[in-house]
């Protein structure tokens, strides 16, 4: 422990921006997201990869961020929250209907859950009721008792 | 919440994974979805001195159906298995069971190798290996062996795998026409992971010609149904039948207990599941 | 001009603080970055009990990083110990250090701390430590702790009884006598983990002109300032509390934890910023649970379902130490409102409040009316079955009056339901519920073998604890009052400075909504302040469902001063008697004139010219109230569950809840659904998923994260109905309820009422929450077995 730890390159396109990191191993790209860029939209919940306040985009995909090491991510395209409505530009549909549905209190989980409704459209044009409360599985809300949230991503299917 | 400091390295071929494996076994740990392995870093609960990366070896991706056999790559996500349209005409019961796994994030990230490695006793996919009479193929330096589902889960987190050995590339033989399979799982409510979980394939002409059955969460390890199957190969299909199967299966299994769930709610569930379970496919 | 009178009290207005939450823009503590903060980590007992022998901090303080590693024993006569916020009377304190010297007492409890460069650094230097402890035995239920030969927790506590209360009206002991029957039961209330989705977090900044300032999520901004300043010795006009954005609070982030005051005592010390930070599983063992009570309740009936007395006994297990609030939870908060919405006239409640070792339990969303309103329940509900009597109409027959009120429950002093009609209630929720058609189609169902049931519960409680002169008897030791700031611009635009704090209830919109209704601006102009005690002068917070009752009270108070003074402001500019000044729809007029009228913003820029002012009337329209109410408000509410139950596999699924919520006036509709919403799931929660458990033999926590504890997702809740009606509150003058602890307080008898029904088959009158599946099976196994409940 005495030695500096070793550091490895890391570079990745987050939110449309090549940059590149020198981190050590047992970095975990959450701490990446929050610490390093600064992005705190991107929350950490729990330890176990139960709540999905840490979810971004890797690569497409809906991820647990806390539950990737940043040296893992070299090479992937990121989007985080601030990457889905850029300053400036227009609220992401998604963004919209949670305002719409009052889907939200606390805002903490927010982030994350809207990360994981993109991914849920993405993978399921047409999610029955059933399809958005499994679809979200992955994110745990304390507030809401969930029922705005499934009520905003059902009015997007709606609006097909 | 922080894992203690380990070294790191990507590994770009099965040989090099095998290779820094030999060298340390007990003080490697492999690395591909990450989703057990990572939490019980940053909980200290392990602090292994090196991970190898093994998501970017090529030759333990993919999803191959042939006229005999499918292979599937270790590497293969959750998420793979649930959209991989080829694998669907032939096994639907990948997607449902994929679909009942976890939650979607995890999903994209973890794999099919990374859970039949880990064994742990309530995962879902040793048991739809065990009734697809699945054959792992592990690596080594010493070069490769196959192994049967059946026999490579051992114990509580407890598999055949040798030190040194890494699970490469799942081989499920095409089954026989008419055989079909279903897989249904109790969850837990946290952890979402089987409570009891069963999957089960039977081919009928006229009485059952074939059944085969895995189950998980119940025991130590997934097990193969071969109380219920063998009771059923050779009768009719009937509801009598297989509630007499799955009663006899559920006594004769040693149920595991924790704090959720009696030894005797499992064994309870060995048998309703097994019974509903095949009656979905009667 | 057109003038229009704004109206928004009462509309479902979206809410204005959601754009930055949706765009990741919120900011909570761990958000923070300040440069050059230090980190701290905690070395916490594995042990329930332990004696401890030795702390050897070597290898820990020459670790990469670390600035300073410590001990109990190295704080001891420096800051602490630990006091609790409200002490009943006759309580007997235990003593608590604010890191543990010579005794741990549960698991998770400070034994040493290290502070490092990086929280990976003081993660390894805490691994490093090494203490010494010699194993004592524990003790975690609060039954054992009270047995003769339990381990004793504290030298001043024998017994492990802290604080007896008695409360009683009426004559119980001849009501049992006249009685045709007495039913008795006892009911477990499961221990929770309020579970924030955003865990503790603490970041104290020494500033170079002598203050401290304190960032935490804080529900009590101002009393943590005060009980901060009072355990580490600073000047409380010297610190500073900021709650940014909180992510949930639940009860659970109002009260003072070691943590928070470790902090700021050794930012002073270091001459840095120091920052905490909590991950789950540590919050699973460090910061408050809720609930944790047996009662043994006995019924005293006629057998026409007349309730004639209630009798109750209960155990509240506050944990290893006395938290902020824990001698009032089980006591005054829990067997105060046992009668629930009933006329019983004959009632006797003892509460004992225990320790035992396990991590403290405060208040969690309810605190003390979710475990009363559940005694209440349970036992009518019981009573019904044991008479054959519809569940409904026992209900019916024993509910308070709506001519009874103002109602003093069982003829006693210290609870009053200021108004409420739960006939109507119950009627809507009825309606909404289609029940008779639902109990046919159980009656159909039932005789094919699928076991459907309905579940009714009904509550009240009391919320807002006021006046300020009436909480000194029950040691509670802080007011009851909330302040609000209205601070008007030269353009008329309004600052609000509220002493509630929101955690994510909306108050930027809902106290708007009541700004602008009295200043009769448009809400766009208005902003919001909370959380910052440097900008906020004083105030109480949020918790108790008291924010729109006593805070947005204190607002519309202060609002109407706003009001009164631009009345005398407008009077001189129009050169009349200020009792000729009209003021609506935003324009001050004399009525029966041709005198223009003058905008809220001309008077506005008049106040702070200061040109033309009427005789003592100083310049500026900026008014501060600290509004303390003449008593509290009395939510109440009917919901209904409609379950089914696999007793194959005790599976249990949710069709329909229907909530209809009583809360007074409502300010917005749709955060008031919101929050019934999420009240709801957490009593689901309760009843059917969440459990804390520890192990009886060693006191280890057997729920350690979220792996282990099952706070639900999505897919194991339902669909909520959330009906409200409106009898208004005459304790203040908006003439609102609270609402925030209403689903979580009604949910739990709803779902264990439902489950029950659907298990009444079987013969099975009682099972203890949380319903799991593997319970609700052994339960049915056993019923089938002959063994019955």
């Amino acid at each position: 422990m005495a030695e500096a730890e070793k550091r490895h390159p890391v570079t990745i396109e987050i939110n449309g921006t090549r940059r590149t990191f020198e981190v050590e191993s047992r970095k975990l790209l959450v701490h990446l997201i929050r610490d390093d860029l600064g992005l705190t939209g991107t929350h950490i919940g729990c330890d176990t990869s139960q709540c999905g306040a840490c979810t971004v985009e890797v690569d497409g995909l809906a991820t647990k961020s806390c539950t990737v090491l940043a040296v893992m991510a070299d090479g992937a395209s990121i989007t985080t929250i601030e990457g889905v409505s850029p300053a400036g530009s227009a609220l992401d549909p998604v963004q919209t209907a949670f305002h719409e549905h009052h889907a939200l209190q606390c805002g903490f989980c927010t982030p994350g859950m809207i990360m994981s409704a993109r991914q849920l459209l993405r993978a399921h044009p047409d999610p029955g009721h059933d399809d958005i409360r499994h679809g979200i599985a992955g994110n745990i809300c304390r507030c809401t008792g969930y029922q705005n949230i499934v009520r905003a991503i059902e009015s997007l299917v709606a609006k097909g | 919440m922080i894992p203690a400091a380990f070294d790191y390295v990507r590994a770009g071929s099965l040989a090099e994974a095998m290779n820094l494996l030999q060298r340390d076994p007990e003080g490697t740990k492999l690395v591909a979805g990450g989703h057990t392995l990572i939490p019980t870093l940053k909980l200290r609960l392990a602090s292994p001195a090196l991970l190898v990366d093994i998501r970017g070896i090529a030759e333990m991706k993919g999803i191959q159906v042939s006229e005999n056999s499918i292979s599937i790559g270790a590497l293969t996500t959750h998420a793979e298995l649930l959209v991989s349209e080829p694998l669907h005409q032939v096994l639907p019961i990948f997607r449902q069971a994929a679909n009942l796994i976890a939650d979607p994030q995890v999903r994209n990230r973890g794999t099919i190798g990374g859970s039949l490695a880990n064994a742990d006793p309530a995962a879902d996919w040793p048991a739809v290996m065990i009734a697809l009479k699945a054959e792992l193929e592990i690596a080594s330096v010493n070069g490769s062996r196959r192994v049967a589902a059946t026999d490579f889960f051992v114990d509580i987190f407890s598999t055949a795998l040798e030190p040194g050995e890494v699970l490469a590339t799942i081989h499920i033989p095409r089954p026989a026409t008419g055989m079909r399979f279903t897989y249904r799982k109790i969850r837990h409510p946290a952890s979402g992971y089987a409570v009891v979980g069963v999957a089960a394939g039977v081919a009928v002409t006229g009485v059952a010609a074939d059944v085969s059955i895995g189950v998980t969460g119940a025991a130590s390890h997934a097990f193969p149904a071969d109380v219920a199957a063998k009771f059923l190969v050779g009768k009719p299909l009937s509801r009598e039948n297989i509630e007499e199967a799955a009663r006899l299966q559920s006594a004769a299994t040693e149920c595991l207990s924790d704090r959720y769930a009696s030894a005797e709610y499992r064994a309870s569930l060995v048998r309703t599941e097994t019974r509903r379970a095949l009656l979905a496919l009667a | 001009m057109n003038a229009t009178v704004l109206h928004y009290i009462g509309k479902p207005l979206k809410r204005r603080e959601d754009f930055k939450f949706l765009t990741g823009k919120g900011r909570y503590v761990d958000d923070i970055k300040l440069p050059g903060v230090l980190h701290m980590a905690i070395a916490r007992s594995p042990h329930a009990h332990a004696i401890i022998r030795n702390v050897d901090l070597g290898a820990a303080k020459a670790a990469p990083g670390v600035r300073l590693a410590l001990a109990g024993r190295d704080l001891e006569g420096k800051i602490g110990p630990i006091v609790p916020n409200w002490i009943m009377p006759g309580t007997k304190v235990p003593f608590r250090p604010v890191v543990a010297i010579d005794r741990v007492r549960f698991v998770g409890e400070c034994v040493a701390l290290v502070v490092a460069e990086t929280l990976a650094q003081a993660y390894d230097a805490v691994g490093l430590i090494d203490v010494d402890y010699e194993v004592l035995p524990a003790v975690v239920d609060e039954e054992a702790a009270i047995a003769a030969d339990a381990p004793q927790l504290h030298d001043n506590v024998p017994g492990n009884i802290t604080t007896i209360y008695k409360v009683r009206g009426g004559d119980y002991a001849k009501a049992a006598v006249d009685a045709d029957q007495v039913v008795k039961l006892r009911v477990v209330n499961n221990r929770l983990i309020p579970t924030c989705m955003e865990t503790r977090s603490v970041v104290a900044h020494p500033d170079p002109d002598g203050t401290l300032t304190v960032y935490m999520p804080s529900q009590v901004p101002h009393m943590h300032r005060r009980w901060i300043a009072e355990t580490v010795g600073i000047p409380e006009h010297l610190l500073r509390v900021v709650a940014p954005d909180i992510g949930g609070g639940f009860g659970a982030k109002m009260h003072l934890y070691p943590e928070e005051l470790l902090c700021p005592h050794l930012a002073r010390e270091l001459g840095a910023p120091v920052k905490w930070w909590e991950s789950r599983s540590e919050s699973h063992q460090s910061t408050s649970h809720g609930r944790a009570h047996t009662e043994n309740i006995e019924v005293a009936i006629k057998n026409d379902g007349t309730i004639l007395g209630l009798k109750v006994e209960t155990l509240g297990n506050v944990g290893a130490y006395l938290s902020n609030m824990a001698s009032g939870g089980p006591t005054v908060n829990t067997v105060n409102f046992g009668t629930g919405n009933y006329r019983i006239a004959n009632y006797e409640a003892t509460s004992r409040v225990v320790v035992t070792n396990t991590v403290p339990v405060d208040a969690y969303r309810g605190y003390g009316r979710p475990e009363g309103a559940y005694i209440a329940e349970r036992a009518i509900d019981v009573v019904a079955r044991h008479l054959n009597l519809d569940q409904v109409e026992i209900r019916r027959k024993n509910f308070i009056q709506p001519a009874d009120f103002p109602y003093r429950p069982y003829g006693g002093m210290a609870v009053i339901y200021d108004s409420g009609n739960y006939q109507g209630l119950l009627d809507k929720a009825l309606a909404a519920f289609n029940y008779d058609a639902r109990r046919n189609e159980r009656e159909t169902l039932r005789r094919n073998g699928i076991y459907r049931g309905i579940g009714v519960a009904a509550y009240t409680h009391m919320c807002g604890m006021a006046p300020s002169r009436r909480l000194a008897s029950i040691g509670f030791d802080r007011g009851g009052w909330e302040s609000a700031r209205v601070a008007i611009d030269s353009s008329g635009r309004a600052t609000v400075y509220s002493g509630s704090m929101s955690q994510g209830h909306g108050h930027v919109t809902s106290l708007s909504q009541i700004a602008a209704d009295v200043l009769q601006i448009p809400i766009e102009n208005i902003d919001v302040i909370q959380g910052d005690t440097r900008q906020v002068q004083a105030g109480h917070g949020t918790f108790n469902s008291r924010s729109m009752a006593v805070g947005g009270s204190s607002l519309h108070v202060c609002s109407q001063r706003i009001i009164a003074k631009a009345k005398k402001i407008a009077a001189g500019m129009l050169e009349v008697d200020e009792r000729d000044v009209t003021y609506a729809a935003g324009q001050f007029s004399v009525p029966g004139t041709d005198i223009a009228p003058l905008t809220f913003g001309k008077v506005a820029r008049m106040a702070y010219v200061g040109h033309k002012l009427p005789d003592g009337v100083a310049p500026g329209l900026d008014e501060t109230e600290f509004y303390d109410p003449i008593g509290m408000s009395a939510p109440s509410g009917v919901h209904l569950a409609y379950v089914e139950v696999d007793p194959e596999t005790g599976i249990v699924d949710i069709i329909d809840y229907v909530a209809v919520d009583d809360v007074g006036t409502l300010i917005n509709p749709l955060l008031a659904a919101g929050q019934i919403h999420g009240g709801v799931v957490q009593g689901i929660a309760q009843a059917l998923y969440e459990e804390v458990s520890y192990d009886p033999d060693n006191g280890q926590l057997l729920t350690g994260s979220l792996l282990d504890y099952a706070v639900p997702r999505a897919e194991h809740v339902p669909d909520i109905t959330s009906l409200f009606q409106e009898t208004p509150s005459p304790t203040n003058p908006i003439g609102v309820k609270g609402i925030g602890e209403s689903g979580s307080i009604a949910a739990p008898p709803c779902m264990v009422h439902a489950v029950l029904d659907a298990l009444s088959p079987f013969g099975i009158r009682h099972l203890d929450m949380p319903l799991t599946p593997p319970r609700i099976w052994a339960a049915v196994q056993n019923a089938r077995n002959g063994a019955g409940q």
